[in-house]
C-alpha cells in the first residue's frame, strides 16, 4: 500500500477473507440454530457455513504463507505471530478450565437429593465407566508419543534434514488419526449415553471438545506436512511448524489432565466396563 | 518522552504524501487493515447500537412512570403478530431488559473503549505504523456484526412464552435453558459466543501489538496510561470470555442435546452456571471501565499541564485491578446459599479493589492540584466521570458487605450502582475521549459550547434517572419487573423524568456532530496545547493513512520521572 516504509512491520494491502469470515461466522451459527430446531433448509445453510468457514481458513492462511514465503515476515512479523499463537492457546487453556470447572464442581460436590445422582460420584446412574488403564491410558501413551515424533520432526528441520522432518510429520499424523480412531471408537463402546446426568455430560463436552481439538491439531499438521512437501520451510524460518507444535503440545496436556482427573480420579471406586 | 511531539512533526511530513493513498470505497471501508478505519467502523457501530439500547431504555422508564402495565401491549403486538395475551406482555419486558444488558454491554461500550478508541490510538500512542495483526483486526470487526445480526435475529423467534431472548443479559439457567424454550435464546447465546471471539482476537492484537510494536525507546513504563488500560483490559478479555464461551456452550447443549449440567433432575447445579458467569462477568465490568480510567488519565493530564501524578501506582493500579477483579466474582451471587465464610472471603477480596480504584481517584485529583487547568469539554466531561464514578463506587463498596446484600440484592440499589458506574461512568469516559479526540480523528473541531451544554444537560438527566433508584431500591423496589406496588410511584415517576433531559443531550451531540461536519474549522495537529504530550499529537488531524514510516525515536530524559506529561521548560 504505502510509499516509502521505514521498518519492518508488515503493513498490509485491503484484505476481502474478512468480511467473508464474519459472514460465514453467521450463517454457520445460523444454521446451527436452525439445525437444532429443525427448521427447513437447515443443512443447506450450515453446510454453507461450514464451506465458507473452510474457505476463509484456506484463502486466508494461503495468503500468509505465500507472505511468509515472499519474505515479508521480518524477525518482528515472526515475533507477533509467535504472541498471537501463544496468546490464542492461553486463552484455549482459560476455555478448558471452564469445562474442568463443571466436573470438579459435580465430582466434589455430587447432588444429594437428586436419584440419578444419589450423592456419589461418579452418579448412581453410572453402572460401570471406562477402565483408565486400557484405552485411555494407550491414548495416552499414543499422545505422549506423538509427542516425540513431532520433536523428532523440528530437530531434522533445524538440523537441515527434510526427509526426517516428512518422516516426524507422517508418525504425528498417524498418531494423531489413531487417536481420534480409538476415541470414536471408545465412545462407541462406552458404557453410559450422552446426557442425561452430570457425569455424563461433562465427560462427553470435556473430552469431545479434547478430540475437536486434536482433530483441528491434526489438521495443522497435515498443513505442515504439505508444506513440507512444498519446500517451505527453512531451518532458520518454520514459525508455521512451530506454532502447529505449540498447539499440539497444548493438546497432549490437556489429554495429560482429562486422563488422570477425569478418567482415572472421576472414575475412582466404580465398576469398570 | 515528553518533547516526542516536537521532534517528529518533521518527520512524519516528510512521508506525508507518500503514505496517503487510500483505497476504493468499498475496499476501504468492507476490506479494511487499517487501524484508523477499523476504529472507525466500531466508532459508528458503537453510536448505532447506542441509539438501539438507549431507545430501549427509554421505553422501558416510559413503562416504568407509573404502576400498572401500559406500554408493553403495542410492543408484544409487534413482536408476536398482534396478540397481546398479558405473560406474553410480561416476556416482551424480560426481551427488553436483555436487549438493553447485552446491546449496552457487548455493543455499545467495548466497541466503543476497545473497538473504536483503542484500536485508534493504542497504535498512534505507542509510535506504531499500525496494529500486529492487521487482518484480525478487521474480523474482529466483522464478527460483531455477525454477532448483532444474531441478536437482531433473536427478536423475531419464538424464545419461550412470546418472541424473544427474555432471560436477562446474565442467560442464567433454568431460565434460560427449560424456562425459555425456542432458537430465540440460542440466536442471542451465539451473539455472544461471536462477540466474544471477536473481543479475543481483538485482545491477541492489542497485547502483541503493545508489547511488540513499541516505538525505539519507548519501554512499558513509558507508555501513556491509556495503553496500559488496554494492555490490562486485553488479559482481561482474553483469559475471561473463554470461560464465558464454555458455560453457554454448556447452556446450548442443556437446552438442545440433553445434557444436565444446570439441570437439577440430572445432578446439575444452576449456581454452577452463576460461577462460570461471574468467572467472566466480573472481570466485564472492569473491561468496561478500564479503558475508560486510560482516557482519563489522558484528559486530566493534558488539562492541567502537568505529567498524570504517580504514573507508575497509575499503571500498577490497573494491573491490581484486574488481578484482584478475578477473584472477587461471588460477590454477585451472595443470596444463592453460600456459606457464610465464602461470603465472608468475597466481602473482604471486594473491598480490596477500592484501594487502586482510590489510588486512580486520589491522583487525577492530585494531578489536577496546582495545575493550569483548561475546562475544555473533556476535562468537564472528566470530572463528571470522577464525580459520579465515586458515587457508583460508594455504593459498591456498600454492595459489597454480604450481609447488606441480602437485604439490597436485586433490587433498584444494584441497578442504580452499575449506572452509577456504566453509564455515568463509562459512558461518561467515551463522550471525555470522543470530545478529546473527535478533532483528531475527523480532522474537524466540535463546537465547545454545544460540548459543555451537552455535558450539563447529559449530567442533569443521568442524576435526574439514577439517583432517586437508589432510594427505590433501599424501600425494596425489585429489579426487571414492569409493575410495582403504588408506594414506589413518587421516585420512579421523577426517574423517568430524566429520560427526555437525556436524550435532549443526545440531540444537541447529534447537532455538534452536524456542526462539525458541515461547519466545523479545521483541527491543526494538537489543538489542546502543550498539555498534550502524547504521540498522536505529533501527527496531522487527521493523521497519513499509513503514519510513522520511518519510526519515532523516544528519546530518555533523565530529568523527568514521569513518563508522559509536558515538557517543563518548552516556552
Amino acid at each position: 500500500m504505502a510509499g516509502a516504509k521505514n521498518h519492518d512491520y508488515h503493513i498490509l494491502p485491503p484484505d476481502i477473507w474478512p468480511l467473508i469470515g464474519g459472514v460465514s461466522a453467521f450463517t454457520l451459527t445460523t444454521g446451527f440454530v436452525m439445525y437444532m430446531h429443525e427448521m427447513t433448509g437447515h443443512w443447506l445453510v450450515f453446510g454453507l457455513g461450514i464451506a465458507m468457514l473452510i474457505a476463509t481458513f484456506y484463502g486466508w492462511f494461503s495468503k500468509v504463507v505465500a507472505e511468509a514465503q515472499a519474505g515479508d515476515h521480518t524477525p518482528v512479523v515472526q515475533l507477533h505471530l509467535r504472541y498471537g499463537m501463544i496468546l490464542f492457546i492461553a486463552s484455549e487453556v482459560m476455555f478448558f478450565a471452564g469445562w474442568f470447572w463443571a466436573w470438579f464442581d459435580f465430582a466434589l460436590f455430587p447432588n444429594e437429593l437428586t436419584e440419578v445422582v444419589g450423592g456419589v460420584f461418579p452418579p448412581a446412574a453410572i453402572e460401570a465407566v471406562m477402565d483408565p488403564f486400557a484405552l485411555p491410558l494407550l491414548n495416552t501413551l499414543i499422545l505422549l508419543c506423538s509427542g516425540t515424533t513431532l520433536t523428532y520432526a523440528h530437530h531434522s528441520l533445524i538440523h537441515g534434514d527434510r526427509d526426517g522432518l516428512k518422516k516426524g510429520l507422517w508418525m504425528t499424523v498417524a498418531l494423531g488419526v489413531l487417536f481420534t480412531c480409538i476415541q470414536a471408537y471408545e465412545y462407541m463402546h462406552a458404557p453410559f449415553d450422552f446426557g442425561g446426568n452430570t457425569y455424563s455430560s461433562a465427560f462427553y463436552m470435556a473430552t469431545g471438545f479434547h478430540g475437536f481439538h486434536v482433530l483441528v491439531g491434526t489438521i495443522m499438521l497435515i498443513v505442515c506436512l504439505r508444506r513440507a512437501y512444498l519446500g517451505h520451510f527453512t531451518p532458520r524460518q518454520h514459525f508455521g511448524f512451530e506454532a502447529a507444535a505449540w498447539y499440539w503440545h497444548f493438546v497432549d496436556v490437556v489429554w495429560l489432565f482429562l486422563f488422570i482427573v477425569v478418567y482415572v480420579w472421576g472414575g475412582w471406586g466404580a465398576e469398570f466396563h | 518522552m515528553a518533547t516526542t511531539a516536537d521532534t517528529f512533526q518533521a518527520h512524519t511530513d516528510e512521508h506525508h504524501h507518500d503514505a496517503d493513498h487510500k483505497p476504493s470505497f468499498f475496499a476501504r471501508w468492507f476490506m479494511s487493515t487499517n487501524h484508523k478505519d477499523i476504529g472507525t467502523l466500531y466508532i459508528i457501530f458503537s453510536i448505532f447500537a447506542g441509539i438501539v439500547g438507549g431507545a430501549i431504555s427509554g421505553l422501558m422508564r416510559a413503562e416504568l412512570a407509573e404502576p400498572g402495565v401500559q406500554l408493553m401491549g403495542q410492543v408484544t403486538a409487534w413482536l408476536n403478530g398482534g396478540s397481546m395475551d398479558f405473560d406474553q406482555q410480561l416476556h416482551t419486558w424480560n426481551v427488553l431488559i436483555t436487549a438493553h444488558g447485552v446491546i449496552m454491554v457487548f455493543f455499545v461500550v467495548m466497541p466503543a473503549t476497545m473497538g473504536g478508541f483503542a484500536n485508534w490510538f493504542v497504535p498512534l500512542m505507542i509510535g506504531a505504523p499500525d496494529m500486529a495483526f492487521p487482518r484480525m483486526n478487521n474480523i474482529a470487526f466483522w464478527m460483531l456484526m455477525a454477532a448483532f445480526g444474531s441478536l437482531l435475529l433473536s427478536f423475531f423467534f419464538p424464545g419461550g412464552i412470546g418472541q424473544g431472548a427474555g432471560t436477562g443479559w446474565t442467560i442464567y439457567a433454568p431460565l434460560s435453558t427449560s424456562g425459555s424454550v425456542g432458537p430465540a435464546v440460542d440466536f442471542a447465546i451465539f451473539a455472544i459466543h461471536l462477540s466474544g471471539a471477536s473481543s479475543i482476537m481483538s485482545s491477541i492484537n492489542f497485547i502483541t501489538t503493545i508489547f511488540n510494536m513499541r516505538a525505539p525507546g519507548m519501554t512499558l513504563h513509558k507508555m501513556p496510561l491509556f495503553a496500559w488500560s488496554v494492555l490490562v483490559t486485553a488479559f482481561l478479555l482474553l483469559l475471561a470470555l473463554p470461560v464465558l464461551a464454555a458455560a453457554i456452550t454448556m447452556l446450548l447443549t442443556d437446552r438442545n442435546f440433553g445434557t444436565t449440567f444446570f439441570d437439577a433432575s440430572g445432578g446439575g447445579d444452576p449456581v454452577l452456571y452463576q460461577h462460570l458467569f461471574w468467572f467472566f462477568g466480573h472481570p466485564e465490568v472492569y473491561i468496561m471501565i478500564l479503558p475508560g480510567f486510560g482516557i482519563i488519565s489522558q484528559i486530566v493530564a493534558t488539562f492541567s499541564r502537568k505529567p498524570v501524578f504517580g504514573y507508575l501506582g497509575m499503571a500498577y493500579a490497573m494491573v491490581a485491578i484486574g488481578v484482584v477483579g478475578f477473584i472477587v466474582w461471588a460477590h454477585h451471587m451472595f443470596t444463592v446459599g453460600m456459606d457464610v465464610n465464602t461470603k465472608m472471603y468475597f466481602t473482604a477480596a471486594t473491598m480490596v479493589i477500592a484501594v487502586p480504584t482510590g489510588i486512580k481517584i486520589f491522583s487525577w485529583i492530585a494531578t489536577m492540584w496546582g495545575g493550569s487547568l483548561e475546562f475544555k469539554s473533556p476535562l468537564v466531561w472528566a470530572l463528571g466521570f470522577i464525580f459520579l464514578f465515586t458515587v457508583g463506587g460508594v455504593t459498591g463498596v456498600v454492595l459489597a458487605n454480604g450481609g447488606i446484600d441480602d437485604n439490597l440484592h436485586d433490587t433498584y440499589y444494584v441497578v442504580a450502582h452499575f449506572h452509577y458506574v456504566l453509564s455515568l461512568g463509562a459512558v461518561f469516559t467515551l463522550f471525555a475521549g470522543f470530545f478529546y479526540w473527535f478533532p483528531k480523528m475527523s480532522g474537524r473541531m466540535h463546537s465547545e459550547l454545544l460540548a459543555h451544554i451537552q455535558f450539563w444537560v447529559f449530567f442533569i438527566g443521568v442524576n435526574i434517572i439514577f439517583f432517586p433508584q437508589h432510594f427505590l431500591g433501599m424501600n425494596g423496589m425489585p429489579r426487571r419487573y414492569p409493575d410495582y406496588t403504588p408506594a414506589f410511584q413518587y421516585w420512579n415517576e421523577i426517574s423517568s423524568w430524566g429520560v427526555p433531559i437525556m436524550a435532549a443531550s443526545l440531540v444537541i451531540f447529534f447537532i455538534n456532530m452536524a456542526y462539525a461536519f458541515t461547519a466545523g474549522k479545521k483541527a491543526p495537529a494538537n489543538y489542546w496545547g502543550d498539555g498534550a504530550t502524547t504521540l498522536e499529537w505529533s501527527l496531522s488531524s487527521p493523521p497519513p493513512y499509513h503514519q510513522f514510516e520511518t519510526l519515532p525515536v523516544i528519546e530518555d530524559h533523565h530529568s523527568h520521572h514521569d513518563a508522559i506529561g509536558p515538557t517543563p521548560a518548552k516556552a
